[in-house]
């Protein structure tokens, strides 16, 4: 490109300055303690990567000025606005955000490039399609989860007879469109028309997916945006955007991994199950004359003041109720009095992965009382009660016993195996998974049916009064 | 400039990615979703591939609108997400044992 080759050096020395930033600012993430720094290491890293584009033989810097202006302001202000509670929309926006840049950079570029006298290089223009391909489906999927998560469309599935051969058809649409870019004429209308279909993929891919499922489909859209931006790395010849895109594409997909061995699902299953319809009459054996035990926050809060031991298992419903700083202003009265607290998180509680810790650390809970899974379930025989708070599918013991369960072979917490169970919820209607749960009808499980947040307060209130 | 670099840019690529499996999969739990905000901050590096688009003297100005949207959208990312990840790993950087002051732990 333009510059003198000493400027053109040093550029690229700089770059690899911020990308080495960005490795240790994921590498920081391995200690809370660190992961502050770490990510304030990152944010100066692509601070210097801006200066340093900028720095090159550029035009147009007053509209640049203006375009960055605009968008920090909408960084900061979305960021700074968002509560803890709406983290997953907010992670679905900018990764759709960042889907949708590198879309436009692809157009843009193939704008530029492809009216040019000759063929462009064949791995040019298929890394411009990628891009472009991938960039619209994560930005348009994103976009579906965001409106999802934050209810403007409803979180259950959306399905409609011949879905899987209409997203088939989309799908093959732009491939087939991408294909002929490759081969044929070097069209920027063919070009919009898998950009278009890209889109409409994104749309239709995502809307059958049911809140549940959110963790995994999250994780997946960020491994796009990744390789999306990887791809436009190869497109722009910029080693930055590969490489920072191969971190993102890995985290992303190692995370949607991690999320789908937690639901013993496959990823397939994730995408084409159209998984939390209501499943009526299949599964889990109701029998007849069953009855849930309802309980009164009174003789919630007895049971939990003359416990042992006692481990709170929150769920999505911890986060809709906003009720964290009142569970944890539960739990601090009941340390006073000599109970000892904890936390049960099931890595797919939530709308994505470590949404629970999140939300629990921003009421205060100390981390060192957050216990995964695997920590947990051993305590169980020995917890006198566990309080599920706003959680359902994660709980259910039809996951470990119940072959014809849809979630069977899912790990679950076993909150079935501690002395006493008191669920919050709002009602017996099943979760997101639209799964009857047996753990209601335990003998040893009572329901105190409230908001949880109100729940919460008037369980406070009565553990003071004892 | 083709063939070599394209092949270079491929092994740069491929090593990213298996460090990026390995960094990554150091990180716990309790973290993910700060990995994830955190990560969606790095993707909004195509802040440069929009400033370079938006930017070069040869464009024209349909790319530079185009361009121009892209850096408009990189930048929300970028910024947008690292603010969000500092301000949720602020919260995490409270001590375990803030409750007992006299149990404070060496840092």
């Amino acid at each position: 490109m333009s510059g003198s080759p000493v400027s053109e050096n040093l550029t690229e020395f700089l770059y690899l300055v911020s990308i080495v930033t960005f490795i240790l600012a994921l590498r920081f993430l391995s200690s809370p303690k660190r992961a502050r720094l770490g990510n304030q290491v990152g944010a100066a890293g692509m601070a210097l990567a801006v200066i340093v584009t900028l720095a090159q033989d550029l035009e147009n810097y007053k509209w640049l000025a203006l375009a960055m202006a605009i968008g920090g302001v909408i960084g900061v202000v979305g960021a700074r606005r968002v509560k803890m509670t709406q983290m997953p929309q907010m992670v679905a926006l900018f990764n759709g955000v960042g889907g949708g840049a590198v879309a436009l950079i692809a157009l843009a570029e193939f704008h530029n490039l492809a009216p040019a006298a000759g063929r462009l290089e064949l791995n040019l223009s298929l890394a411009m399609i990628v891009s472009a391909v991938i960039g619209s489906i994560s930005f348009a999927g994103s976009l579906v989860a965001f409106a999802k998560l934050q209810e403007l469309i409803g979180g259950r599935p959306i399905v409609y007879p011949g879905q899987k051969p209409v997203n088939a058809l989309v799908i093959a649409t732009a491939l087939g469109l991408a294909a002929a870019i490759l081969v044929g004429p070097e069209s920027q209308w063919l070009l919009a028309g898998v950009i278009t279909a890209a889109l409409t993929f994104g749309v239709l891919f995502v809307l059958p997916i049911g809140g549940a499922d959110m963790p995994v489909v999250i994780s997946l859209l960020n491994a796009c945006t990744g390789l999306a931006a990887s791809a436009a790395g190869f497109a722009l010849h910029e080693n930055i955007l590969i490489v920072s895109g191969a971190l993102v594409g890995a985290s992303g997909t190692l995370l949607t991994l991690l999320m789908g061995r937690a639901m013993n699902r496959s990823i397939t299953n994730v995408l084409f199950g159209a998984f939390g319809q209501i499943q009526t009459g299949t599964g889990t054996a109701i029998e007849d004359g069953r009855t849930a035990r309802s309980t009164t926050p009174d003789d919630v809060a007895i049971m939990l003041s003359y416990a042992r031991r006692v481990i709170f298992v929150p769920g999505y419903g911890l986060a809709v109720a906003q009720a964290q700083h009142d569970v944890r202003a539960l739990g601090e009265l009941l340390e006073e009095k000599g109970v000892d607290v904890r936390y049960g998180i099931h890595p797919v509680a939530g709308r994505m992965p470590g949404h629970m810790n999140v939300l629990l650390a921003e009421a205060n809970v100390p981390y060192d009382k957050l216990f995964e899974m695997d920590e947990i379930n051993p305590e169980m025989s020995q917890t006198d009660v566990v309080v599920v708070v706003g959680a359902n599918d994660v709980v259910n013991p039809g996951a470990r016993n119940d072959t014809t369960s849809p979630i069977y072979g899912m790990p679950i917490i076993d909150v079935d195996k501690a002395a006493q169970v008191v669920v919050v919820k709002r009602s017996l209607a099943p979760g997101f998974a639209g799964i009857d749960n047996p753990l209601f009808y335990n003998e040893s499980t009572s329901m105190l049916f409230a908001d949880a947040k109100v729940a919460f307060e008037q369980l406070l209130a009565s553990v003071k009064n004892l | 400039m083709s063939h070599s670099s394209f092949l270079l840019e491929l092994t740069i690529l491929v090593l990213a990615i298996f460090l990026g499996f390995e960094v990554i999969s150091k990180v716990p739990t309790l973290l993910h979703t700060p990995l994830m905000s955190g990560t969606n901050a790095i993707h909004g590096i195509v802040i440069v591939g929009g400033i370079l688009v938006a930017g070069r003297p040869d464009s024209d100005s349909l790319t530079q609108i185009v361009g121009f949207f892209a850096v408009v959208l990189g930048t929300a990312n970028a910024v947008g997400g690292f603010v969000v990840t500092d301000r949720m790993l602020e919260l995490f950087k409270r001590k375990p044992s803030v409750r007992e002051p006299s149990v404070r732990e060496p840092d």
